[in-house]
């Protein structure tokens, strides 16, 4: 609580007290540049780890919800085995529908591999069946070991050993996406910290008159916490609408380009960016008045 | 109200005050003399606890500057009006506002206040000069505006290092004439200088004892005036 009020402190405001502190250029348009762009590293940053996120439950529900049955058996047995699993798999609970893949299909899986002219009937490739799930599921193991039993030509790939790795690098990439952000605060908040610094001792006379005249340590630090917050604030609110910006004008999300034209915000994810701000300006409350706090201390 | 008991203060590996004490009573009116480098500044940076003694103690209206946090040193300075030597101003200020600071740091900034710093800066001859920048002022315009500075909270304690320094003559009565005037109105005055014509003007005007700073040690040099 007592840190909200001195914080709305600082957007409240002393604006006479706020020129006992003079303008200095360089360490305003220092804090300016780095908190924009920041901000907008941090807004594509951002827009990584929910992109990742989003990838990693589209594949898991893509690949959960389906999985594959091949049969490999000489060419005379395979219609009838292809039959005998269509059959098992009508039986099954949690299986929605099942369906063998024509050859048409099949060609069009092969010929990124083989290209269009596969001579596909010429060729033992194994007869695929696509199964759906219901919202359930099917029991894995019990229908192994039926397909075992009365198909034994048939293996089946519930997609396991894809999703899992699929899922742990969606995983990987999510976290990577917040370290991300969190070295960027951190980076922010050395920034700013070096420019409060710079800025404490550049005005090392004022702070003396100031003190011989009474002033505070509190009032002194104030004056100088209150210029970087609201410097940090706008420069990220800069950066973050032109990171914004940046991220609506990539390509829609498309099939073809897969995660790369993923990458954005939808709905209302939108207004995840304009936190940015506000964080970065509680960033800089927090480095310029341990600064000041310290420098004040050295000057003492 | 400032009292140094057996104080000394060593600098640089050398002693330049030792076994120092004074009692400074309210209401009075002290002038403190020595040659240039005899310790007369870090005197008066002992009395308003802007140095910490090496030996001794020193205490501000009852308080020993050791015990004291900085956030109470700085209390303690709203009681204690300084005119430096060097006057010490913000220059991206105007005089009104480098004048009215002491106000503006204690948050006492109100519409009566403001109403007295102007009759504060046509008291010390500064009403026409209110809008200027230091930078603009002269030596003995600088002088006063520090004095209206040092006095703007209405002290107990008015401590004055070499007021004069870098004004004439005519210039130099005015300030003293405006510290007389002040020690009337019953604050206590302090004032290190070394011009001596100055102490001989005070006199008849004022009773003032007259201090002197030799080898390191606090004397009082002859009568007081």
């Amino acid at each position: 609580m007592r840190f909200l009020n001195a914080l709305s402190a600082v957007f409240v405001g002393d604006a006479q007290a706020d020129r006992v502190v003079p303008p200095t250029g360089y360490t305003a348009r220092l804090t300016l540049f780095a908190a924009a762009a920041m901000a907008f590293l941090t807004v594509f940053a951002l827009a990584l780890s929910l992109a990742t996120g989003r990838l990693a439950q589209r594949w898991g529900n893509e690949l959960a919800q389906s999985s594959t049955l091949r049969i490999s058996a000489p060419s005379e047995q395979l219609d009838a085995q292809t039959d005998a699993a269509l059959a098992v798999l009508e039986s099954t609970p949690g299986v929605a529908s099942a369906r063998a893949l024509s050859a048409d299909e099949q060609r069009a899986l092969l010929s990124p591999w083989f290209g269009p002219d596969l001579p596909i009937d010429s060729l033992p490739i194994p007869q695929l069946i696509e199964i759906k799930e219901t919202e359930q599921g099917y029991d894995t193991v019990g229908l192994r070991h039926r397909l075992q039993a009365e198909v034994p030509g048939a293996v089946l790939d519930d997609h396991t050993r894809w999703r899992r790795p699929l899922e742990k690098a969606a995983g990987r990439l999510r976290f990577l996406g917040w370290v991300s952000i969190g070295l960027i605060g951190a980076a922010t908040a050395a920034m700013i910290t070096l420019a409060a610094n710079a800025a404490l001792s550049a005005n090392a006379q004022v702070i003396a008159v100031l003190r011989l005249i009474g002033a505070q340590d509190g009032y002194i630090a104030q004056a100088f916490v209150r210029r970087f917050t609201l410097r940090s604030l706008t420069g990220a609110a800069l950066g973050t609408a032109i990171g914004m910006l940046a991220i609506f004008l990539l390509p829609a999300a498309q099939d073809e380009a897969g995660f790369l034209t993923g990458l954005g915000f939808s709905g209302a994810s939108w207004a995840l960016p304009l936190v940015i701000p506000p964080l970065a300006a509680v960033v800089a409350y927090l480095a310029t008045g341990a600064a000041a706090r310290r420098t004040l201390g050295e000057l003492a | 109200m400032i009292e140094l008991n057996n104080i000394a203060y060593s600098y640089g590996g050398g002693e330049l005050l030792s076994d120092v004490s004074l009692k400074i009573a309210p209401g009075s009116f002290h002038f403190l003399t020595g040659p240039s480098g005899s310790g007369k500044t870090t005197f008066l940076k002992l009395c308003y606890g802007a140095l910490v003694p090496t030996s001794g103690h020193v205490e501000l209206f009852g308080r020993d500057v050791r015990e004291m946090s900085r956030d109470d040193h700085a209390l303690t300075r709203r009681q204690i009006g300084v005119v430096h030597q060097d006057c010490q101003f913000l220059d991206h200020l105007p005089v009104r506002e480098n004048v009215s600071l002491p106000l503006m740091v204690s948050g006492r900034e109100n519409l009566e206040q403001v109403s007295n710093l102007k009759e504060l800066l046509s008291w010390v001859g500064l009403g026409n000069r209110a809008g200027a920048l230091p930078p603009e002022l002269s030596g003995g315009e600088r002088q006063r505006a520090a004095l209206a500075r040092a006095v703007i909270m209405s002290p107990d304690v008015v401590l004055a290092d070499e007021p004069t320094g870098n004004v004439d003559w005519d210039m130099s009565q005015r300030l003293l004439q405006l510290l007389v005037e002040l020690n009337k109105m019953g604050k206590t005055i302090l004032i290190a200088t070394h011009d001596m014509n100055l102490i001989r003007a005070a006199k008849g005007h004022v009773q003032a004892r007259v201090l002197r700073i030799s080898n390191r040690k606090l004397q009082l040099a002859g009568a007081d005036l």
